[in-house]
């Protein structure tokens, strides 16, 4: 645990350090590349917190990934054309300002967390991996054939939405926006973990039947979970729209579900900083290898075979150890 | 709407339901037997189909390819059992969905360094191309006709193993405890090199049949590896009856709503989208389905709890 | 902490970027489709585009694989627009990418040519002054086909196309130059591949032809499922599923079938003749109407070159405009939305020894332009 943290002021420190190097460097598209880096690992900090912790293997989080999204870019789309989003029961207009987008993506993200974890709580094991998929393929297929906002072809916003005082379309300002979110992620995953909830969520994943016994009920524990951990990774959608100034149903595809698993196993499950380290060695590789290879993917697959043979419990385990030698 | 096009349609629907049977029964045999989650199932589709496409084009018979299909299947299961899968037994399942989400990348990638980007061309014995009527204005393909067959043949086949053999007794063994069947002197790492290669190996006949009125191209297993697993799940994972069935209502469920919702839906809006409208929510169907499955019967309709 | 925001905070007031000249250099990004599935499409542009600025020291290219993911393409835009400083980018295959990278990258003020999606925003109201399509406006083919099924006397069609907004477009533009009545019109799921189901609505539903637009591995089961269901009405679709790349994968199944093309590699002119012949010797294969269209961009920055420095934008986009190469399709010009005005031939698959391809059998539309010109005010 004192390596963890050890090793957890070092990755701060990286982050920090990024924006500067890519500022001296003259490479703005390092901090853009560590921006995505750092949005991925919000969603998978949020997907970590019921799959890490809670034992919930949801195979659908990039729904929340996508809700997040798309929220974010209709509402801005609606601002842009200066259109009403709707007009009955009351009227409403588009945002393109972020300190109104978030709490609306919070809010609907919460929602459909807890809608999707109702429903799919009842299973467990592969059933509940499965159904979590399903609802996701649910919101793919109805993304890509809803017209009203570009189907399959997505949304493109052009700018990215707007924060008082700063200018967000450049990079370090945006990279700074989502590390505040990181960090704000980190903390609320640190002080759930750590609280008398935390003991009981951690507890369900050893053993269910015997938190059960203790008269916890365990369904309303794993919902909460699962809710705050849906409501993570819809802001990290959000922040992605934000991104690419785009937003398309590709984020919603069973294999954007896929890789924000990899990142959480990627990392390490159960550890604060897993996801982002995950998603950084990600891709990192992703970048390198395609650089070399037209089969990149080969040697990706080839990789995370080896790595899930040889390290077994995550990239950050390999660092402890080595520590442990050097002390 | 005639009865005639609703019992092809359903015929259709049927069709579609056995070839996924051959997709889900490996898959649910597999996760019966060694508790593995193996997402890399369709590359075994893809991998015979491959097979396939390269035996005819060399010698020009379709049986042969369907042969190499099987073979081309279960070799690269046996290997690939033998090297990877068989670590990941004692694993939980996250380690096996990372590694087996791994070799999808790989497989796709190493199969399109052999064979390039182009899809390839595999087609159908001339003696089973074309029509036959079965009844009265109905004529049906014979192709599909023989699809169907082989189908519950091979359901048929897996029921007598199942039951019948020794193997089927080990498996069925397996299945219920796999602590014991070790304890009792049964070689199990052989026995579950041998159910992997079997369920590679019908993987890669489904695709090799599918192949062949589709297209033999990279990618073309997942799609089909994503229904395969709705199927299992509403079937119950890890019997071989529920994959059967599962099958049969996802085939059909998909065929009949995607065809039919459309033409429900003119009865209340506009045709143009009546169509947009009923072919979306078409394609969300199944996954209706199997929510509504799961919700009343969280552990599928055949499905141990 | 307090210093080091404090400093940062400076490090972002002066963080414009600044803009590299290049003297008549010209940095082409190209990103395009590399791995997976659709990739043999990408490949084919690329190697269309490298054949045509094959010695031309003046043009260095950086290709990157966008994998056929909207969010990955826009970020190897930015990458390429931010850290490599190039001036041109193209490549991109699909509309729902170009809708993701063109935006972005004509916002910024890099020109974007497209060497092949043409979706309809693009040509309409979202068109830019920085932004031309080589190869066509996606109703077009369809139009094409419309005209073509009139012209062969069809009074009934039954058409069918995947429910995504390019399939919308196709359905769209058939109907547009198509003056019989529709004996059906079925929206597929994207990615499907069996189309018993559809097949059998065809049979039932009276029609004298059929019209899709199946691209990729879906047209390829279609037309297999097709010609095995034993119905003999006459077909015509785009050139997407009877084109070289895919042909040998349909087999006999697309013999005889008519299909709407801008390209044909029997077009009979010079730059056609040695594109083709180039295109074989350099790679050992048949070229493709996505080649072509690779290969038509390449020429066309060329010759823009040739005229202007691309430090002078307005100077080097009246280049780009004037549309002065020799193009592999013989006639072609720019209309006022920057979308090409050419011919759009009727091509019939036939068997040449034993591979099978395309001969033109008729022109289908002259002089086509689209229809969303006076939509686009630039």
């Amino acid at each position: 645990m004192i390596i963890e943290k050890f090793l957890n002021k070092w990755i701060l420190f990286f982050l920090l350090l990024i924006p500067i190097l890519g500022f001296v460097l003259e490479e703005p598209y390092y901090i853009t590349l560590t921006t995505k880096v750092i949005i991925l690992g919000i969603a998978g900090i949020g997907l970590n917190l019921a799959l890490g912790y809670c034992g919930l293997i949801s195979f659908g989080h990039a729904a929340f990934f996508g809700l997040g999204g798309y929220v974010t870019g209709i509402l801005s789309f609606h601002a842009l054309n200066s259109e009403l989003m709707f007009s009955w029961p009351f009227t409403a207009s588009g945002s393109s300002n972020m300190l109104v987008i978030w709490p609306i993506v919070i809010i609907t993200s919460a929602l459909l967390s807890f809608i999707i974890g109702v429903l799919s709580l009842r299973t467990t094991g592969v059933y509940f991996i499965m159904i979590t998929l399903a609802f996701a393929q649910m919101l793919y297929f109805f993304a890509i054939s809803w017209p009203n906002y570009g189907g399959e072809d997505g949304l493109s916003i052009y700018m990215r939405n707007s924060f008082p005082m700063v200018n967000t379309m450049d990079p370090i300002t945006f990279y700074m926006i989502c590390l505040f979110w990181l960090l704000l992620a980190v903390f609320i995953s640190a002080k759930l973990i750590n609280s008398s909830f935390g003991m009981a969520f951690q507890a369900i994943k050893q053993n269910e039947e015997r938190v059960k016994s203790v008269g916890i009920e365990t369904f309303k524990v794993k919902l909460l979970v699962f809710i705050i951990s849906g409501t993570i990774t819809g802001l990290a959608g959000s922040l992605y729209t934000d991104l690419n100034r785009f937003i398309s149903p590709s984020v919603l595809n069973w294999q954007m579900s896929g890789e924000i698993m990899v990142f959480v196993i990627l990392g390490g499950i159960a550890r604060l900083y897993g996801p982002l380290v995950g998603a950084a060695f990600f891709i990192v590789l992703e970048q390198t290898l395609g650089g070399y290879t037209e089969n990149w993917q080969f040697w990706l697959g080839l990789i995370l075979i080896l790595e899930i043979l040889y390290v077994r419990s995550g990239i950050l385990s390999l660092f402890e150890k080595k520590l442990k030698y050097e002390k | 709407m005639t009865s005639i096009l609703f019992f092809e349609q359903l015929l259709n629907g049927v069709q579609f339901g056995t070839m996924l049977f051959l997709m889900s029964a490996g898959l649910t045999l597999i996760f019966g037997v060694m508790g593995l989650i193996n997402l890399a199932h369709g590359s075994f589709y893809m991998i015979g189909a491959f097979s396939a496409a390269l035996i005819a084009g060399l010698t020009g018979s379709f049986w042969l390819a369907l042969l190499a299909s099987l073979s081309g299947a279960a070799i690269a299961g046996v290997l690939i059992e033998i090297i990877i899968i068989r670590r990941l037994y004692r694993r939980d399942h996250l380690d096996q969905v990372l590694a087996t989400f791994a070799l999808i990348l790989l497989l796709s990638e190493g199969v399109r360094w052999c064979f390039g980007a182009f899809p390839l061309f595999l087609d159908i014995p001339s003696n089973l191309n074309g029509t036959l009527p079965i009844l009265d204005n109905l004529i049906y393909s014979k192709y599909r006709l023989f699809i169907i067959l082989m189908g519950f043949l091979i359901a048929f086949g897996l029921y007598i193993l199942i039951t019948k053999t020794r193997l089927g007794v080990r498996i069925r063994a397996g299945q219920n405890d796999r602590q014991m069947i070790s304890a009792l002197g049964v070689d199990i790492s052989k026995l579950y090199t041998i159910v992997f290669a079997l369920g590679a190996s019908l993987a890669g006949l489904a695709g090799a049949m599918i192949g062949a009125i589709q297209s033999v191209e990279v990618g073309m297993g997942e799609p089909i590896l994503i229904l395969a697993f709705v199927v299992i799940v509403i079937g119950g994972i890890g019997s071989i009856k529920g994959a059967l069935i599962g099958s049969i209502l996802v085939g059909v469920t998909d065929t009949i709503g995607r065809i039919f919702l459309p033409e429900v839906l003119k009865i209340f809006m506009e045709p143009s989208s009546a169509t947009s409208v009923g072919s979306s929510i078409g394609s969300m169907l199944i996954y209706i389905l199997m929510a509504l499955i799961l919700i009343i019967k969280p552990s599928g309709l055949f499905g141990k709890n | 902490m307090k210093k080091l925001t404090t400093t940062l905070a400076a490090l972002i007031l002066m963080s414009s970027t600044p803009l590299f000249a290049h003297g008549d250099k010209v940095k082409v990004g190209m990103i395009t489709t590399l791995s997976g599935g659709g990739s043999g499409l990408g490949i084919d542009v690329r190697d269309g585009f490298m054949l045509a600025v094959k010695g031309n020291k003046n043009i260095s290219v950086i290709t990157k694989d966008d994998q056929r993911k909207p969010d990955i393409a826009v970020q190897l835009a930015d990458k390429m627009i931010q850290s490599d400083k190039v001036d041109v980018l193209t490549g991109i295959i699909w509309s729902n990418l170009a809708m993701a990278v063109v935006p972005a990258t004509v916002n910024q003020g890099k020109f974007y040519l497209s060497p092949n999606a043409g979706p309809s925003k693009l040509a309409g109201k979202g068109c830019h002054k920085n932004y031309f399509n080589v190869a066509w406006q996606n109703d077009n083919l369809h139009e094409a086909a419309g005209g073509y099924a009139n012209s062969a006397g069809f009074k009934n069609s039954f058409i069918l196309a995947p429910n995504y907004p390019a399939g919308k477009d196709a359905l769209t533009g058939y109907k547009r130059y198509f003056k019989g009545s529709l004996a059906g019109e079925i929206y597929t799921k994207l990615g499907q591949k069996d189309y018993a189901a559809e097949i059998a609505q065809i049979r039932a539903s009276g029609a004298d032809s059929v019209f899709f637009f199946l691209p990729g591995g879906m047209g390829i089961g279609f037309m297999k499922q097709f010609s095995q269901s034993g119905i003999k009405l006459p077909v015509v679709g785009p050139a997407f599923s009877f084109d070289q790349g895919i042909l040998k994968a349909v087999g006999e199944a697309a013999l005889g079938v008519k299909n709407t093309s801008q390209w044909s590699k029997d077009i009979d002119n010079a730059a056609n003749k040695k594109f083709v012949k180039d295109f074989k010797s350099e790679y050992g294969r048949l070229p493709s109407l996505y080649a072509s269209q690779g290969y038509d961009t390449g020429k066309l920055l060329i010759s823009a070159m040739s005229k202007a420095e691309i430090k002078n934008k307005d100077k080097f986009r009246d280049a780009l405009r004037k549309a002065d190469f020799e193009s592999t399709r013989g006639k072609f010009s720019f209309d006022t939305n920057h979308h090409p005005i050419q011919d759009i031939y009727v091509r019939e698959v036939i068997k040449e020894g034993k591979i099978l391809t395309n001969k033109i059998v008729s022109v289908g539309l002259k002089n086509h332009s689209n229809a969303y010109v006076s939509e686009c005010k630039m």
